[in-house]
This record gives C-alpha cells, sequence and structure tokens, in this order.
C-alpha cells in the first residue's frame, strides 16, 4: 500500500516536472516581451538572451508609445469606450431577449428564437461587405458608434443567458406577479439580480472580446485619433519596424489590463470561457 | 364573446379593454425582443441577401449605389480562374490540418494530464490560457520579434544548436502560413484544454476505481475510458475549430498581409483585399458567398456526422 502510494506520488512528481517544463515554452515569450519593453533597442537581440537587461532604457520606450505622435492612451481611451459601451448593451439586450425567451408566453416566439440561432452560422466575415455599405449610409464610417452597433448584437450571448434563464424558478415570478409588479419590475428587481453570476460572465467575456479586435477597427476607422488598441498595435509596427523594444512596450501596454483583469477574475473567466465553448 | 360590454353604475357603456393580460404579454414580449430582431434584420437577414445581390454585379463603390451594374454570374467565373484564390483556398485547408488536429490531440493529452496527475493545478490552468486571453496583436508582434530570419532569438538559438540553415519563418513562402498555424496553435490551446477539462469533470470517478481493480493500465484507462467518454466534447471542439479556422484573419492581416506572394492569403483576407483596398465589392461579395457556401457545408456534415454517431 506504501510503496503503491509512493509510486503514484512519484509519477505525479514527474508529470508536474514535465508540464512545467511545458509551461515554460508558454511563458517564455510573455517573459522576453517584458524584458525587451525595458531594454535599449541594440540589446533587444543580443544572443545570449540578458533576461534582466544590464542597461535599461524603460523611461525612453515609455514616452515613445505613451507619449508619440498618436499616444498610446488615446488608443486605451478609445478601446475602454468602445468595449465597455458594447458591453453594456449587450448585457442590456440579450438579457432582454433571453427574459422574453423564456418567461413570457405568445404566439411567434420559438419560431423567432429558431431563426436566431440558425443565423449563428453565418460568419461575419462573409457579412462584411455589406455591413461596411450599411454603416456610410449611415453615415457612420470613421466614428466609435460603427463598431458598436456592429458588436451590440449578440446571438451567442443571448442563447447562454436564455439556457441560464430557463432554470431560474417560475414561482419567483409569480409570486412577484400576485404583488402587483409589472413585467418591467419582474425584469429589472427579480430577473437579473438572479442572474448575476452568469451576466458577471458575460460581461468579463464580451469585453475581452471587444478589447481584442481587430478587424472591425480595421475595417470602420481611418483617423488615428479613434484607433482603438489593436490598430494602434498595426500603426506601431509601421512607425517603429526595427524597433522592438518599443513594439514590446507597447506589447505589453496592450496586453496588461487583460492580464489584470484575468489574474483577478480567473476562476470566472475560464469556467465563462468553458460554460459556452463557442467563440463569436 | 357576448358579454363584450360591460355596464357602469352610472349607464355608461365601457367598451371591453383591448389590452387583455395575453395581448399585454404578447406586446410586451415582442418589446423585449425588439433590439435583437432588429440586429438580425439588420447585420444578418439584410446584409446577407444585399452581398448575394452583390455578388451578382459589379460595383466599385465610389460610383454610388446607381453604380451598381448586374453581370451574371461573372464573378463567380472569375473565382474560378483566379490563382489568389485557389492559394486561398489551398492555404485555408492547410491551416486547418495543420492546427485542429494537433490541438486537439495535444490539448487533449495536457488536459488529462493537469486533470488528475499534477500538483498546482491553477497554476497550470493559468498559464496555459494566458496566451489566450492576451490579444492575438499583441502575441503576433511578440513573436514576429522572436522569429525574426536572422537576428530573432529562436534562430540564434537554432544556429547554437548547430543548424546552420535556420526556417526563415514568416519571410519565406515555403514556411509563412506554418509559422503562422504555429503561433495561433500556441495562442488557442489554452482554450482547447480548457474546454477538456470541463469535459473531464463530468467523467465519473468510479469508472476508474473499477478500471483499477481489473488492474488497466493508464494507457488502457486513457484510450477505453477517457477519450471514448470526451466523444462529445471533441467532437463540439472539432466543430468550432474546423469553421474557425475558416474564418482565420486577424493574425495573418497583422503579421504577412497574406504574403509573401500569396504563400499565406487566406478567403476573409481574399474579401478584406479585393473590398477595402481594390474596391471590387461585387467580387468580394461573391468571395464572401464562396466562404459562406463552406461554412455552411461543413456545419451540415458534421451535424450529419453527428446524427449517425449518435444513432
Amino acid at each position: 500500500m506504501f510503496a503503491q502510494q509512493l509510486k503514484k506520488n512519484a509519477s505525479k512528481i514527474i508529470v508536474t516536472a514535465i508540464m512545467g517544463a511545458l509551461s515554460i515554452f508558454f511563458l517564455v515569450p510573455f517573459i522576453w516581451m517584458v524584458s525587451s519593453a525595458f531594454k535599449f533597442e541594440n540589446d533587444v537581440m543580443r544572443f545570449p538572451i540578458e533576461w534582466i537587461p544590464e542597461t535599461i532604457n524603460v523611461v525612453y520606450n515609455f514616452k515613445a508609445v505613451w507619449m508619440g505622435n498618436v499616444p498610446f492612451y488615446l488608443f486605451y481611451w478609445n478601446s475602454i469606450k468602445v468595449a465597455l459601451t458594447v458591453t453594456l448593451i449587450t448585457l442590456v439586450f440579450s438579457s432582454m431577449a433571453a427574459y422574453s425567451f423564456t418567461k413570457l408566453q405568445f404566439k411567434g416566439r420559438d419560431l423567432v428564437f429558431l431563426l436566431l440561432i440558425s443565423y449563428m452560422i453565418i460568419p461575419a466575415q462573409a457579412t462584411l461587405i455589406p455591413r461596411f455599405m450599411l454603416i456610410r449610409w449611415m453615415g457612420l464610417y470613421d466614428t466609435h458608434a460603427a463598431l458598436i452597433l456592429m458588436d451590440m448584437f449578440s446571438i451567442y450571448f443571448t442563447f447562454l443567458l436564455r439556457q441560464f434563464m430557463l432554470g431560474v424558478n417560475n414561482d419567483f415570478i409569480e409570486a412577484a406577479k400576485i404583488d402587483g409588479a409589472g413585467y418591467f419590475r419582474i425584469f429589472w428587481s427579480i430577473m437579473l439580480p438572479l442572474c448575476r453570476p452568469v451576466l458577471a460572465t458575460v460581461a468579463i467575456i464580451k469585453f475581452i472580446w471587444t478589447w481584442n479586435d481587430y478587424q472591425n477597427p480595421l475595417i470602420f476607422l481611418l483617423d488615428k485619433k479613434l484607433y482603438t488598441i489593436q490598430l494602434g498595435m498595426a500603426l506601431f509596427r509601421d512607425d517603429y519596424t526595427n524597433n522592438y523594444a518599443i513594439m514590446m512596450m507597447a506589447s505589453l501596454s496592450a496586453i496588461i489590463p487583460l492580464l489584470i483583469v484575468f489574474v483577478i477574475l480567473q476562476r470566472q473567466v475560464i469556467n465563462g470561457i468553458a460554460l459556452g465553448g463557442v467563440k463569436g | 364573446m357576448e358579454p363584450a360590454k360591460s355596464i357602469l353604475p352610472q349607464g355608461q357603456v365601457k367598451p371591453r379593454r383591448f389590452w387583455s393580460p395575453r395581448r399585454k404579454e404578447a406586446l410586451v414580449g415582442w418589446l423585449f425582443l425588439l433590439p435583437e430582431i432588429a440586429g438580425m434584420l439588420l447585420l444578418n437577414v439584410f446584409a446577407l441577401l444585399f452581398s448575394l445581390y452583390l455578388s451578382f454585379s459589379e460595383w466599385d463603390l465610389l460610383s454610388g449605389i446607381k453604380g451598381i451594374k448586374f453581370i451574371g454570374l461573372d464573378n463567380y467565373a472569375k473565382m474560378f480562374q483566379d490563382e489568389a484564390i485557389g492559394q486561398a483556398l489551398k492555404n485555408n485547408l492547410l491551416y486547418t490540418v495543420f492546427t485542429v488536429p494537433v490541438s486537439i490531440a495535444v490539448a487533449l493529452v495536457m488536459a488529462v494530464l493537469i486533470h488528475s496527475k499534477v500538483y498546482g493545478k491553477d497554476y497550470f490552468k493559468v498559464v496555459f490560457f494566458l496566451p489566450y486571453i492576451s490579444s492575438i496583436i499583441a502575441i503576433a508582434a511578440v513573436w514576429s520579434a522572436l522569429l525574426h530570419p536572422s537576428l530573432g532569438p529562436v534562430n540564434q538559438f537554432l544556429l547554437e544548436l548547430g543548424i546552420t540553415n535556420p526556417p526563415k519563418w514568416l519571410v519565406d513562402p515555403k514556411t509563412s502560413l506554418l509559422s503562422i498555424a504555429l503561433i495561433s496553435t500556441w495562442a488557442g490551446i489554452g482554450y482547447t484544454v480548457i474546454i477538456y477539462m470541463a469535459g473531464l469533470t463530468n467523467i465519473p470517478a468510479d469508472l476508474y476505481e473499477a478500471a483499477d481493480i481489473d488492474g488497466a493500465s493508464s494507457l488502457q484507462k486513457f484510450f477505453k475510458i477517457t477519450v471514448p467518454l470526451l466523444r462529445p466534447t471533441t467532437f463540439f471542439l472539432f466543430v468550432t475549430m474546423l469553421i474557425a479556422s475558416f474564418k482565420v484573419f486577424d493574425i495573418i492581416a497583422f503579421l504577412t498581409e497574406g504574403g509573401p506572394h500569396n504563400s499565406s492569403t487566406v478567403l476573409v483576407f481574399r474579401i478584406y483585399e479585393e473590398g477595402f483596398r481594390n474596391y471590387n465589392m461585387g467580387y468580394a461579395s461573391a468571395i464572401s458567398w464562396l466562404l459562406f457556401a463552406i461554412i455552411g457545408i461543413l456545419t451540415a456534415a458534421t451535424w450529419k456526422m453527428r446524427k449517425e454517431d449518435a444513432a
């Protein structure tokens, strides 16, 4: 029995060591990025790699990224503005629809639901051209409103919230009805509070996806002052083609807010991804 | 239907209320659905039909709506002769082959190991998931520096190992697509691991205990219990990753712009280039429909597979 336990522990230690080695392969690019962001350009590509730079040029790199021609804080502000607005609107629209799909009875409801989820297979990439035309006709080309409009409807999150609301006990709703609460009251003060955990998950994931989006800003924005972070990265790539220290400072700056969100809310993020799976 | 009116005490006639509770519920129901329905009509129904119409037209955008010229099947005919489209299709397929099976196999093994046999489970979950949470653009920027053909640390390391002619990665037409596939596999595998780990928690532990009593080896348990019971998860991952691999765009647009010499171009990048750089809106729409058809067929085929699998 003891020998068996020992054998089990030994194999666990070996597997942990192997996975530990593999995990280094996932961490090293991040460490290299951080280390390069602190270096003089000449030292970035020096080999063997100086993991802890001897001479530090972080202030210069930081200034180049954050106070340059088109400063990074502008991209930050734009990304925060777009991602927050999109997240809030998605939460409202998707939970409204989910409430209607689960707790209100009327003809045509299930048909609409079926239609909605069957449209989920249409890749947004296949409707880029007409979306672009729509935005132009609406006079929204080169505005943040275009990005918000493109991202604020989410069939996927509607579906996710519906699944959750199906599980909400109807007794709460019946009790509230007897107390004279209307539909809006029930939605606002009963449904939404009961859905708080899943709403938080949806919010985090939608925020991350919008923050990381590259395609929509690339197509709908022209003015550099409106660029989001991801598009700003492309600008840095063009302006500092061979200045990797500055590029790495820009990459670090682009990732850091998400890393903070992730480290604080890792359980929620991971469970949220596992919950529905599909990205899109 | 008789007592449609009621007589009020004063003798006035009060019409039956139009807003019966049922009607009111239906109205509220539709009101709550309104935003999502509007979004669906605008961004899906209208967009799809309009792009279908455009795919049979020639239009350069600048000439305004009146400039749309119906040209029948010409765009589709052109597509079959367009070498870049052929290359894009081939690249999409190769990219799928490079990314999907490897990700699924590696992630499955990683998930099983993390699930049952390591200390510090949470550490591994977080580390492998880190690239997925980070923006693919920032990740791509880091890797493009790491893979720099002459100065990059990866090739310096390979030279150190005695490999005299290390691959030129993103700048060589022979390896550009493979490099992109490697980077996106690296960046996306954490997601696959997480989904597999969620699937693993649903396998009852007593199955493994019973197998232990029968003296099954770890490998036997893996192939006889874990793999078969994870089949639905594998199927789900296979379908979503297959479809996602045909939508790949961001990393390619940022790193190679489809180059060098179209060696890493893909369908979505063709749509972008034809539509937003050359302003061939009609032709770009035809490519969009090709993409849509491929994804539709893949979805239908995999669902059929699953039905047969279940039967």
